[in-house]
Order: C-alpha cells, then structure tokens, then sequence
C-alpha cells in the first residue's frame, strides 16, 4: 500500500523542486508585474505604498510619442535582421550542403559569435565602428574613401548588421540539418528525372524544408525581441532614439526615469506581443504534426 | 556557377574562396580583438595596423591587478577590480549550472515518463515562458528581489546573518549571490526540460523496467540507469545554462552590489565612459570570452545537438 502511495507520489517529487522555483522566481514576478503596471511605483517605495491608477500607465505609453518610436525601431530591428538572416543562412546552407572535408570545423567557428558574451559582441563591433580608430573607417580611408558616421547617420543599419554577423550561424546550422535529414528518395528521383540545381532547390527541398524553416524563423523573431546588450553598448540607444528597442526602453524607463509602473505596463505590451508570436507558433507545430498524422494514415489506409 | 547538387569531389576553387570568406568574416572579429588585447592603446589608436607590434600582456595585469601577487609598475592604482568580479561570475555561473541541471532534469523525466494530473499545464507552462525576455523580468525581479524576498532583520535567522556579515535594514535577495542564481536557475529551467525532454524520450524503456524489476527505485532508476544515457543531452544544457549564466548583464547589473558585480557588468560600465581605453577593455573581453570559445572548441558537437533539438521540436 505504502509503495502505491510513493510511486503515484513519485512524479510530483521529481518535478517539485523546479515547480518551486519556476512560481517563485518566474510566474510570481510576473503576475507581480501584471499587478505593478496598474500602478504609480518608483523605486523608493513598496507596491503595496503606490497608488492605484487602473489603466493609467497604459494610457500614457500609448500615448507617448517615443514610446511609439521604440514599437517602430523594434518592429524594423527584429524584421529586418530575421529576414537577412532567413535568406543568408538557408542559401549557405543550400550551397555548403556537399561532403565537404572539415564541415564541422567550418560549424565550429560558425557558432563562435552566437556563443559569446552580446556584451563582447557589442564591445567588439563598437571597436570596429569607431570613427577614427576602427577597422572600416581606416580601410574605407586606405582605400581613398570618404569615411562612414556608423553609429550616428546609419547607427540602425550598423546594430542591424552586427546581429546579422552574430545570429546568421543560428539559422545556417539549422537549415543544414533540416537538409541533411531530408529523404534521400526525393532528391534522388528528382536527380532522375533530370531536375536541375536550381530545380532542386526550388520544387523539392525548398518546400520539404519549409516547416523547419519557419519555426526557426518564428524562434529567431522571438529572440530579436530579447536583444539588449549588444546595442547597449554600442550605441546606448542613440543617437537620439534611433536604436532605441523596446528592452532598452524598458530598463532605462525603470533605472533611469525611476517610473517602474511605466515600466512594468511597458514589458506587459512586449510580453503580450511575444506570447502571441509564441502561440502562433505552437499552433503551426501542431498543425504540422496533424498533418503528418494525416499522411501517414492515408500512406497506410492505402497500402 | 556550377550547380549546388553534385557531389563531385573536387568543388569549384570559387567554393573554396567562398567558404575562407565566410571563415574570415565568422571569426575575424574575435580574432581582432584577441590582436589588440596584446597591444598598447598607443598602438591601437595611431594604427600600426596588421600584426607590427609588439605585444604585451600589460592590459592583462591592468586588468587582474586586484588578484596578481606582485605589484604593478605601470599602474599606480588599481581601480579595475576584474579579479573580484571574475571569481562572482564564475560562483554564480558554475553553481547556477549545477542547480538547473538537476532540476531541470529530474523535471524533465517527471514530464516524459509518468501520466498525471496536471502534466499538460506544467509542459504547456514550461513552453510559453521560455519566451519571457530578461527585460521584462527586470522590473518585476528588482522589486520582489528588494522589498518582497526578504527576511526581517528582528527575526532569528535575519539576526544571525547580519551579526556575521554586517550591514543595515533586513536581510534581502538582492545584492547577493544566491539572489542572481536563483533568477538564473528560473530563467534556464524552462529550456534545459525542454532540451532533456527530448533526450529522455529516446531512453529506452525496458531498460528501466529491468531495472524496477532487479528492485531499484525510481530515484535509482532516475540516477544509475537514465542519467547515464543522456550525458550528451546533459552537456549541451549544461553549456547552455552556463552560457547565459555566464554572459548576463541585465539582471545581474539590477540585482548586484558593489561586491557581487559580475564581468559584464565591470565591461558595460568602462564602455560608458567617454575616453575607452581599448587595450584593457579588449582584454576584460577577451578573459570573458574565453570560457566559451573553449567550450564551442572542445563540445561544438553537443551544442550543435543541442541547439537542433531545442529548435526544431520547439
């Protein structure tokens, strides 16, 4: 009796500790931040001394000019840098995709950038951005070129090129294992038949590998919304407000102007917008998978 | 261009110019800032470009002065206390790695191999909050962190602690080591199941089930048979966890004091200045990226595994 007793106890002791920490340090925060953002908070008090004002700090951003300006800068960042990244990384993957002697050290040293620090990341590339000191301007000077103001005139373009140099390596070796895993049967009837390179490309793996594709592009979109570090310290966000993003603006509305209820309703708009995103793509997934039940019960209905 | 199907054995030069490209462009960077890291900021700004220099470690023992044992000749004081906050980001990396691990994977077995009440919503859970940006925790953790996970300096323990450790008010998560970890350890939880769910469905079953017939239990079901098998799931976690434990700024820099200050944090602060001095900076960089670049070396592999399963099932 006492054994039935333990086992039917047993998964909950296995998952207990990680639910304990998972409420205390993930879903109370939040829910603390849901209640904080109907409120007027800074810093010096406690939320229980800070004034209800209902919908209040919503109102406000919504009304805020340059909060609008940091949705734009953000929605320009995120699609901008997931869809160069799209293009780059499955078409090195299509052109890489070959027994290639030393493949994986070329996967080795692609994976390098996204493994460390956005903060070295950011640190690095602001090195080679510097107007007088930096790698670009001196060759763009070498070569008799007028030199480039990276992180003033184009600051946009330039974070927009460092997250390019640090993420296309995601997408890269994930197109190239959704490739390698793709049946052999298709590509070799397609060779039969005469199709050619491109042929290929374009009617069978293109389409084979578009379920992958765009869950790595969903994912990648979801994370383009988390980037901070890196424009941190490239550019702090300016000039002006031109880089701006939406997590950036979070922590200075919070460390800076003191306005934490600001604050909370403002990473209450960016958490809504990114668990859409992520539902989004948890519906596909499970449509993916419908389908290929589906498929599969009509192969077998046939045979 | 030749089409990208054939698999002929010797690949057009134009390939091979291709790919030392996209080597260069990958890793030039990092390259770059390893050269500077040996090189005066007289050097680096008057721009005896190339490898012309001579190197020298002295931005190195600018950096780690507080923890060399000789003194410095070039340096009067030593304001860059990387030493110190190189050993928290190490406590804090290391110990939140452990912890998530085997939480994360006794979690994750919960949720492969037993059915019970409420399985669906702790899976569904762990799903939509691996989406939560550090950002959006920020304002919430630093209240909590601050006002909330506190113990009252009058109570019993609180007293303990501040007769050993000093300081004023009641005792609180924030400014602590322990205070970062656990908001590392919340932060990885969801993607280490998540990773190791999928490594755990591969565990054969019967394997187990000769084992609950040799009469093990299910903890040493869990420890001597399962575990076992999914080292290679366990590294690619643990190179994840570490990674972002490792790499933080955000939250940390909200929740630390004076002596709890991780690298990042000692990096983001010298980059605000308004005179950079490049030389040591590219080296605190560099003693930041190091971990890393050796584990992507020595494990590219299992962090290719990993990134595949957490992605393409995701």
């Amino acid at each position: 009796m006492r054994a039935t007793n333990f086992n039917r106890l047993t998964p909950y002791l296995f998952l207990a500790p990680a639910l304990v920490i998972m409420v205390l340090a993930l879903l109370y925060p939040l829910g603390y931040m849901v209640y904080g953002s109907f409120r007027d908070w800074d810093p010096s008090q406690s939320l229980g001394e800070s004034e209800f004002t209902g919908l209040a700090n919503y109102v406000t951003l919504w009304n805020d000019a340059n909060f609008r300006e940091s949705v734009g800068v953000t929605l320009k960042f995120a699609v901008s840098v997931v869809s160069v990244e799209m293009l780059l990384g499955v078409g090195l993957a299509l052109l890489l995709d070959r027994n290639l002697r030393g493949m994986s050290i070329l996967r080795t040293l692609f994976i390098l950038p996204m493994m460390i620090a956005p903060v070295v990341v950011g640190l690095v590339w602001r090195y080679m951005y510097h107007p007088t000191v930096g790698v670009f301007n001196r060759t763009l000077k070498s070569v008799g070129l007028e030199s480039v103001d990276w992180l003033g005139q184009h600051a946009l373009l330039s974070v927009i090129i460092a997250d390019i140099w640090q993420w296309t390596p995601f997408i890269f070796i994930l197109s190239l294992a959704a490739l390698q895993s793709l049946p052999r049967s298709a590509l070799e009837a397609a060779r039969i038949d005469g199709a050619t390179g491109w042929q290929q490309i374009i009617y069978i793996k293109l389409p084979l590998m578009m379920p992958v594709l765009i869950v790595t592009g969903l994912l990648r979109l979801i994370d383009a919304f988390k980037v901070l570090e890196v424009i941190l310290v490239m550019t702090e966000g300016g000039p002006g407000l031109s880089t701006e993003i939406l997590a950036l603006r979070i922590s200075r509305t919070a460390t800076e102007f003191r306005e934490l209820g600001v604050a909370a309703a403002m990473s209450n708009y960016l958490l809504i917008l990114l668990m859409l995103l992520t539902l989004f793509m948890l519906a596909y997934n499970r449509w993916q998978e419908y389908r290929a039940a589906k498929a599969q019960r009509i192969m077998e209905g046939g045979v | 261009m030749a089409g990208p199907i054939e698999d002929s054995k010797a690949q057009h030069p134009a390939f091979y110019a291709i790919v030392v490209m996209l080597i260069i462009m990958a890793v030039g960077p990092i390259v770059l800032m390893f050269v500077n890291s040996f090189k005066l900021d007289v050097d680096i700004i008057s721009g005896t470009s190339g490898l012309l220099f001579l190197p020298t470690i002295q931005n190195y023992e600018t950096a780690l002065c507080d923890i060399l044992p000789y003194e410095l000749e070039h340096l009067d004081f030593c304001g860059l206390k990387f030493g110190g906050a190189f050993i928290n980001s190490l406590i804090i990396a290391l110990v939140s790695t452990v912890l998530t691990l085997v939480i994360g994977c006794m979690a994750a077995y919960a949720l492969v191999r037993f059915r019970f009440m409420g399985r669906d919503t702790a899976s569904g859970t762990t799903l939509m909050v691996r989406m939560v940006p550090p950002a959006v925790l920020l304002v919430p953790v630093f209240g909590l962190w601050n006002n909330e996970f506190c113990i009252s300096k009058s109570s019993w323990l609180g007293e303990i602690i501040r007769d050993n450790f000093g300081g004023r008010g009641d005792v609180c998560l924030a400014g602590t080591h322990s205070g970062i970890i656990l908001i590392y350890v919340a932060m990885n939880l969801p993607f280490v199941i998540w990773i190791l769910q999928s490594f755990i469905v591969q565990v054969p079953r019967q394997l187990e089930e000769a084992a609950r017939m040799d009469g093990a239990g299910p903890f040493q079901v869990f420890f001597k048979v399962v575990l076992p098998l999914i080292k290679p799931g366990l590294a690619a976690a643990a190179i994840f966890t570490f990674r972002i434990a490792w790499n933080e700024y955000l939250l940390a820099s909200a929740l630390s004091d004076r002596d709890t200050k991780t690298v990042p944090i000692l990096i983001v602060n010298n980059m605000s200045e308004f005179n950079v001095e490049w030389g040591v900076i590219m080296a605190t960089g560099m003693l930041l990226a190091i971990p890393p670049i050796i584990f992507t070396l020595f494990a590219s592999r299992q962090i290719i595994t990993g990134m595949t399963a957490g992605a393409v099932k995701g």
